[in-house]
């Protein structure tokens, strides 16, 4: 295969285009009644005539397309997470098992699975702040966060995370006093990593599910803090 | 390689911008290349490592310029065309060639279910001596391969301490080559922040990452 590059990505937007019949460029500033549909970008319709190709060939079932998707946009997600630390706050023993093997201590609660097959969860305490990032690409823990977020697979965030860590925080809202120690894990191998934040203060007598409603999915990135309950919220 | 990628510590990015209530997707399209990527996948025609480094080799000004799925579609295209999946003549028509195979799917939605539920592991359950313990010096080496590694620029070179090890992992500098799993320890290292970024670091933050065996000597 010694396509070159541009000329295969070429080829892609011309085929993609010529298939679809996209609309010219601006044909759709005029006013019209109709249900507005976005005018599919010139993106939409390459993906969708190479998924179209793909399907074709039988090379791949758009069921289970719908599958992969649904579990990520409705089902795993970063209440996978809040569940977890919630149970450590709550329960010692769990804590201790989550610290010391976290992919056994998170299977308890029926989360694991891809980009999450080897995790490691790290405890944030008064004098000790993680934060996670993952300079190279996108890496994150899928199977208790869901997929990440745009700021963490942004240039910014993955350039100035390492260098800059205290600054990232500020631009989330937290400033750390300058005797807090500041650990960043790059996740540079298959290692995922979770963040147990510190249980904020007037949480004493919340059940499990209503810290879980507290925690934040940033917070569990190690980019914030949890705050505590709102005066008056859980009355 | 020293690609375009390999981000950490770059200056002139600007300030991180988060998005409140952030959908999971912005556009179908996103969600689509998501899912064609890992039900390809599943065809077992190459590996996380290959799909990395295939973007990776995104040309810089265009890997600054795209958007992350834009990214990931312009990699799977060349790697569907490298494995010959897909034919330069089909992408430009748009339809199977003439005489094409039908294949059945690799990946049923029982399958994907499945994947979900259980990831693909890259740990191996084979013997490897380990050549560093927990709290042993250690300096990252200075390695500039043109392929693919999961050692960034800013650690080469740089004293660390073994904090713990993780176990045996797939290697991805030949992994993501097709030249074997060279299955060795992966070490969490961490590196003082004065030791990667000088002295007006914070003098008691860190950077740890997770260092394969063959990106670390005894110091």
């Amino acid at each position: 295969m010694t396509t070159n590059r541009r000329d295969f990505l070429a080829a892609a937007v011309t085929a993609a285009g010529a298939a679809m019949t996209p609309e010219l460029p601006h044909a759709h500033e005029h006013q019209h009644d109709h249900e507005h549909q976005a005018v599919p970008s010139d993106l939409a319709l390459r993906v969708k005539a190479l998924e179209s190709l793909l399907v074709e060939k039988g090379l791949v079932d758009r069921a289970a397309l719908d599958t992969l998707i649904d579990a990520y946009e409705h089902k795993i997600g970063p209440r996978n997470g809040a569940r977890v630390v919630a149970r450590a706050w709550s329960d010692p023993a769990y804590k201790q098992r989550l610290l010391a093997n976290a992919d056994a201590a998170i299977a308890e609660l029926g989360y694991g699975g891809m980009q999450g097959e080897h995790m490691v969860v790290l405890e944030n305490t008064p004098s000790v702040h993680n934060m996670v990032v993952c300079t190279l690409c996108s890496c994150y823990p899928w199977p208790v966060l869901g997929l990440p977020p745009v700021w963490y697979k942004s240039a910014p965030y993955r350039s100035r995370s390492v260098i800059d860590p205290r600054g990232v925080l500020r631009e989330f809202g937290l400033d750390l006093p300058a005797d807090v120690e500041v650990r960043v894990w790059d996740s540079t191998a298959e290692l995922r990593y979770l963040v147990l934040p510190e249980r904020p203060a007037a949480t004493e007598n919340m059940s499990e599910e209503q810290l879980a409603a507290l925690v934040t999915r940033d917070s569990m990135v190690g980019v914030s803090k949890v705050a505590p309950p709102q005066t008056g919220a859980s009355a | 390689m020293n690609g375009i990628h390999d981000m950490g510590g770059m200056h002139g990015m600007g300030p991180v911008q988060e998005e409140k209530n952030e959908p999971v997707f912005h556009e179908t399209w996103e969600s689509r290349v998501f899912a064609l990527r890992r039900a390809m996948g599943a065809w077992g025609k190459w590996n996380i490592d290959v799909t990395r480094h295939e973007v990776e080799l995104v040309p810089p000004a265009d890997y600054l310029r795209m958007s992350y799925y834009e990214r990931q579609f312009e990699a799977f295209l060349v790697l569907l065309a490298k494995r010959s999946f897909i034919t330069p003549a089909e992408i430009k028509d748009g339809k199977p060639g003439p005489g094409s195979a039908v294949a059945v799917p690799a990946l049923t939605t029982q399958k994907a279910a499945t994947l979900i539920a259980k990831g693909v592991p890259t740990n191996r359950n084979v013997p490897a001596t380990p050549r560093f313990q927990a709290g042993q010096h250690v300096r990252a080496r200075n390695i500039n391969p043109t392929g693919h590694t999961r050692l960034p620029r800013y650690a080469r070179g740089k004293l660390g301490t073994v904090n713990r090890d993780h176990g045996v992992f797939v290697f991805p500098d030949t992994n993501a080559h097709f030249l074997g799993e060279k299955p060795q320890h992966v070490y969490s290292v961490r590196f003082a922040a004065r030791e990667l970024w000088g002295e007006q670091a914070p003098q008691k933050d860190s950077v740890y990452l997770d260092m394969w065996d063959d990106y670390l000597d005894p110091a």
